[in-house]
Protein backbone atom coordinates (compact mmCIF):
# COMPACT_ATOMS: atom_id res chain seq x y z
CA UNK A 1 0.00 0.00 0.00
CA UNK A 2 1.51 3.24 -1.09
CA UNK A 3 0.94 6.49 0.75
CA UNK A 4 2.01 9.42 -1.40
CA UNK A 5 4.32 8.96 -4.36
CA UNK A 6 7.27 7.36 -2.61
CA UNK A 7 6.25 5.87 0.67
CA UNK A 8 5.58 2.14 0.71
CA UNK A 9 3.51 1.48 3.83
CA UNK A 10 3.41 -2.20 4.74
CA UNK A 11 2.74 -2.24 8.47
CA UNK A 12 5.86 -4.26 9.14
CA UNK A 13 8.12 -3.49 12.06
CA UNK A 14 11.76 -4.28 11.68
CA UNK A 15 14.72 -4.07 13.93
CA UNK A 16 16.13 -4.84 17.30
CA UNK A 17 14.36 -2.32 19.51
CA UNK A 18 11.00 -4.09 19.81
CA UNK A 19 12.77 -7.42 20.20
CA UNK A 20 14.67 -5.98 23.14
CA UNK A 21 11.60 -4.28 24.62
CA UNK A 22 9.71 -7.57 24.51
CA UNK A 23 12.48 -9.23 26.55
CA UNK A 24 12.71 -6.31 29.00
CA UNK A 25 8.95 -6.24 29.56
CA UNK A 26 8.97 -10.03 29.99
CA UNK A 27 11.47 -9.67 32.83
CA UNK A 28 9.41 -6.86 34.40
CA UNK A 29 6.27 -9.01 34.26
CA UNK A 30 8.07 -12.05 35.71
CA UNK A 31 9.39 -9.99 38.63
CA UNK A 32 5.93 -8.50 39.22
CA UNK A 33 4.32 -11.96 39.22
CA UNK A 34 6.85 -13.11 41.82
CA UNK A 35 6.12 -10.04 44.01
CA UNK A 36 2.37 -10.55 43.63
CA UNK A 37 2.67 -14.28 44.33
CA UNK A 38 4.64 -13.65 47.53
CA UNK A 39 2.17 -10.97 48.67
CA UNK A 40 -0.80 -13.26 48.02
CA UNK A 41 0.93 -16.09 49.89
CA UNK A 42 1.58 -13.78 52.85
CA UNK A 43 -1.99 -12.42 52.81
CA UNK A 44 -3.68 -15.79 53.12
CA UNK A 45 -6.43 -16.59 53.88
CA UNK A 46 -7.71 -14.43 51.02
CA UNK A 47 -10.94 -12.56 51.63
CA UNK A 48 -12.01 -9.13 50.42
CA UNK A 49 -10.05 -7.17 53.04
CA UNK A 50 -6.78 -9.07 52.72
CA UNK A 51 -7.06 -9.00 48.91
CA UNK A 52 -7.56 -5.21 48.79
CA UNK A 53 -4.77 -4.69 51.33
CA UNK A 54 -2.31 -6.14 48.80
CA UNK A 55 -2.90 -3.21 46.42
CA UNK A 56 -3.25 -0.41 48.96
CA UNK A 57 0.46 0.48 49.50
CA UNK A 58 1.68 3.18 47.11
CA UNK A 59 4.64 1.05 46.06
CA UNK A 60 2.33 -1.81 45.06
CA UNK A 61 0.14 0.56 43.04
CA UNK A 62 3.18 1.84 41.18
CA UNK A 63 4.48 -1.71 40.63
CA UNK A 64 1.06 -2.85 39.37
CA UNK A 65 0.79 0.04 36.92
CA UNK A 66 4.34 -0.46 35.66
CA UNK A 67 3.41 -4.12 35.15
CA UNK A 68 0.32 -3.10 33.16
CA UNK A 69 2.37 -0.74 30.96
CA UNK A 70 4.86 -3.57 30.40
CA UNK A 71 1.95 -5.93 29.65
CA UNK A 72 0.44 -3.57 27.07
CA UNK A 73 3.77 -3.07 25.27
CA UNK A 74 4.58 -6.79 25.47
CA UNK A 75 1.14 -7.76 24.16
CA UNK A 76 1.39 -5.19 21.37
CA UNK A 77 4.63 -6.71 20.05
CA UNK A 78 3.27 -10.26 20.31
CA UNK A 79 -0.10 -9.56 18.70
CA UNK A 80 1.58 -7.43 16.03
CA UNK A 81 3.79 -10.43 15.20
CA UNK A 82 0.67 -12.56 14.77
CA UNK A 83 -0.88 -10.03 12.35
CA UNK A 84 2.42 -9.73 10.48
CA UNK A 85 2.66 -13.50 10.12
CA UNK A 86 -0.89 -14.36 9.08
CA UNK A 87 -2.59 -11.30 7.57
CA UNK A 88 -1.32 -10.52 4.11
CA UNK A 89 -3.49 -7.68 2.75
CA UNK A 90 -1.70 -4.56 3.93
CA UNK A 91 -4.79 -2.45 4.56
CA UNK A 92 -6.37 -5.12 6.77
CA UNK A 93 -3.10 -5.72 8.60
CA UNK A 94 -2.58 -2.04 9.39
CA UNK A 95 -6.20 -1.70 10.47
CA UNK A 96 -5.84 -4.67 12.84
CA UNK A 97 -2.60 -3.21 14.19
CA UNK A 98 -4.24 0.14 14.86
CA UNK A 99 -7.22 -1.53 16.54
CA UNK A 100 -4.80 -3.54 18.69
CA UNK A 101 -3.00 -0.36 19.80
CA UNK A 102 -6.25 1.47 20.59
CA UNK A 103 -7.63 -1.57 22.40
CA UNK A 104 -4.51 -2.00 24.53
CA UNK A 105 -4.42 1.73 25.27
CA UNK A 106 -8.05 1.54 26.44
CA UNK A 107 -7.25 -1.47 28.63
CA UNK A 108 -4.32 0.44 30.10
CA UNK A 109 -6.54 3.40 31.02
CA UNK A 110 -9.03 0.94 32.54
CA UNK A 111 -6.22 -0.67 34.58
CA UNK A 112 -5.07 2.72 35.87
CA UNK A 113 -8.60 3.51 36.96
CA UNK A 114 -8.98 0.13 38.71
CA UNK A 115 -5.71 0.33 40.61
CA UNK A 116 -5.91 4.00 41.55
CA UNK A 117 -9.36 3.69 43.10
CA UNK A 118 -8.18 1.17 45.69
CA UNK B 1 25.82 -23.66 -11.64
CA UNK B 2 23.43 -25.84 -9.70
CA UNK B 3 19.76 -24.98 -9.50
CA UNK B 4 18.84 -22.93 -6.52
CA UNK B 5 17.12 -24.88 -3.77
CA UNK B 6 13.41 -24.21 -3.74
CA UNK B 7 12.04 -23.58 -0.24
CA UNK B 8 8.30 -23.58 0.09
CA UNK B 9 6.01 -23.20 3.05
CA UNK B 10 4.03 -26.26 4.09
CA UNK B 11 0.37 -26.14 3.17
CA UNK B 12 -2.39 -26.30 5.73
CA UNK B 13 -3.21 -29.91 4.83
CA UNK B 14 0.37 -30.90 5.76
CA UNK B 15 -0.20 -29.85 9.36
CA UNK B 16 -1.76 -33.18 10.37
CA UNK B 17 1.20 -35.28 9.32
CA UNK B 18 3.90 -32.72 10.03
CA UNK B 19 6.14 -34.02 12.82
CA UNK B 20 6.80 -30.85 14.75
CA UNK B 21 9.69 -31.25 17.22
CA UNK B 22 8.98 -30.42 20.88
CA UNK B 23 10.61 -26.96 20.70
CA UNK B 24 8.27 -26.24 17.77
CA UNK B 25 5.26 -27.39 19.79
CA UNK B 26 6.41 -25.07 22.55
CA UNK B 27 6.72 -22.23 20.08
CA UNK B 28 3.18 -22.51 18.74
CA UNK B 29 1.81 -23.01 22.27
CA UNK B 30 3.60 -19.80 23.24
CA UNK B 31 1.74 -17.98 20.52
CA UNK B 32 -1.61 -19.63 21.34
CA UNK B 33 -1.27 -18.92 25.07
CA UNK B 34 -0.28 -15.32 24.38
CA UNK B 35 -3.20 -14.78 22.01
CA UNK B 36 -5.56 -16.37 24.54
CA UNK B 37 -4.45 -14.01 27.29
CA UNK B 38 -4.80 -11.06 24.90
CA UNK B 39 -8.32 -12.08 23.93
CA UNK B 40 -9.33 -12.67 27.56
CA UNK B 41 -7.75 -9.45 28.84
CA UNK B 42 -11.16 -7.74 29.21
CA UNK B 43 -12.43 -10.65 31.34
CA UNK B 44 -9.32 -10.45 33.52
CA UNK B 45 -9.67 -6.69 33.95
CA UNK B 46 -13.39 -6.97 34.63
CA UNK B 47 -12.85 -9.58 37.35
CA UNK B 48 -9.91 -7.58 38.75
CA UNK B 49 -12.10 -4.45 38.86
CA UNK B 50 -14.99 -6.23 40.61
CA UNK B 51 -12.69 -7.98 43.07
CA UNK B 52 -11.29 -4.67 44.33
CA UNK B 53 -14.25 -2.31 44.09
CA UNK B 54 -16.26 -3.31 47.16
CA UNK B 55 -17.12 -6.13 49.50
CA UNK B 56 -20.31 -6.89 47.57
CA UNK B 57 -18.66 -6.77 44.14
CA UNK B 58 -16.00 -9.13 45.54
CA UNK B 59 -18.82 -11.57 46.28
CA UNK B 60 -20.07 -10.97 42.72
CA UNK B 61 -16.74 -12.34 41.46
CA UNK B 62 -17.27 -15.44 43.56
CA UNK B 63 -20.72 -15.81 41.99
CA UNK B 64 -19.58 -15.01 38.44
CA UNK B 65 -16.87 -17.66 38.68
CA UNK B 66 -19.17 -20.29 40.11
CA UNK B 67 -20.25 -21.99 36.86
CA UNK B 68 -18.18 -24.75 35.26
CA UNK B 69 -17.87 -22.81 32.01
CA UNK B 70 -16.25 -19.77 33.61
CA UNK B 71 -14.12 -22.09 35.73
CA UNK B 72 -12.94 -23.82 32.54
CA UNK B 73 -12.05 -20.45 31.01
CA UNK B 74 -10.15 -19.47 34.15
CA UNK B 75 -8.33 -22.81 34.11
CA UNK B 76 -7.37 -22.24 30.45
CA UNK B 77 -6.23 -18.72 31.31
CA UNK B 78 -4.11 -20.05 34.17
CA UNK B 79 -2.55 -22.61 31.86
CA UNK B 80 -1.83 -19.86 29.32
CA UNK B 81 -0.11 -17.72 31.93
CA UNK B 82 1.93 -20.60 33.38
CA UNK B 83 2.94 -21.90 29.97
CA UNK B 84 3.85 -18.45 28.68
CA UNK B 85 5.85 -17.72 31.84
CA UNK B 86 7.83 -20.96 31.96
CA UNK B 87 8.40 -21.17 28.19
CA UNK B 88 9.29 -17.46 28.22
CA UNK B 89 12.06 -18.03 30.77
CA UNK B 90 13.44 -20.73 28.44
CA UNK B 91 13.40 -18.25 25.54
CA UNK B 92 15.26 -15.66 27.61
CA UNK B 93 17.96 -18.26 28.33
CA UNK B 94 18.12 -19.18 24.62
CA UNK B 95 18.55 -15.47 23.82
CA UNK B 96 21.60 -15.52 26.10
CA UNK B 97 22.92 -18.40 23.94
CA UNK B 98 22.33 -20.86 26.78
CA UNK B 99 21.20 -24.34 25.75
CA UNK B 100 21.01 -23.63 22.04
CA UNK B 101 22.32 -27.03 20.85
CA UNK B 102 19.61 -29.42 19.73
CA UNK B 103 19.90 -31.92 22.57
CA UNK B 104 19.70 -29.32 25.33
CA UNK B 105 17.00 -27.33 23.55
CA UNK B 106 14.83 -30.45 23.27
CA UNK B 107 15.51 -31.36 26.88
CA UNK B 108 14.61 -27.89 28.11
CA UNK B 109 11.44 -27.91 25.99
CA UNK B 110 10.35 -31.13 27.72
CA UNK B 111 11.29 -29.56 31.06
CA UNK B 112 9.00 -26.59 30.35
CA UNK B 113 6.08 -28.97 29.74
CA UNK B 114 7.01 -31.03 32.80
CA UNK B 115 6.79 -27.87 34.91
CA UNK B 116 3.89 -25.99 33.32
CA UNK B 117 1.46 -28.89 32.85
CA UNK B 118 1.45 -30.25 36.45
CA UNK B 119 1.24 -26.68 37.77
CA UNK B 120 -1.72 -26.01 35.46
CA UNK B 121 -3.40 -29.22 36.59
CA UNK B 122 -2.87 -28.22 40.22
CA UNK B 123 -4.34 -24.75 39.52
CA UNK B 124 -7.29 -26.29 37.67
CA UNK B 125 -8.03 -28.60 40.61
CA UNK B 126 -8.04 -25.56 42.92
CA UNK B 127 -10.27 -23.60 40.52
CA UNK B 128 -12.77 -26.46 40.33
CA UNK B 129 -12.73 -26.83 44.11
CA UNK B 130 -11.28 -30.33 44.13
CA UNK B 131 -8.35 -29.23 46.26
Amino acid sequence: MSVGARRLVVGAHYGLRDWLVQRATAIVLTIYLIILGVRIALARPIDYNSWVAIFVPFGMKVATLIAFVALAYHAWIGVRDIWMDYVRPTAIRITLQLVTILWLAACLVWAVQIVWKV
Amino acid sequence: MSARQVIRNISIADLVRYRLPVPGVLSILHRISGALMFVLLPLTLWLFDLSLRSESSYQQVRQATDGWFVKAILAALTWALLHHLVAGIRYLLLDLDLGVDRRTARGSAWTVLAVSLPLSLWAALIIFGVL
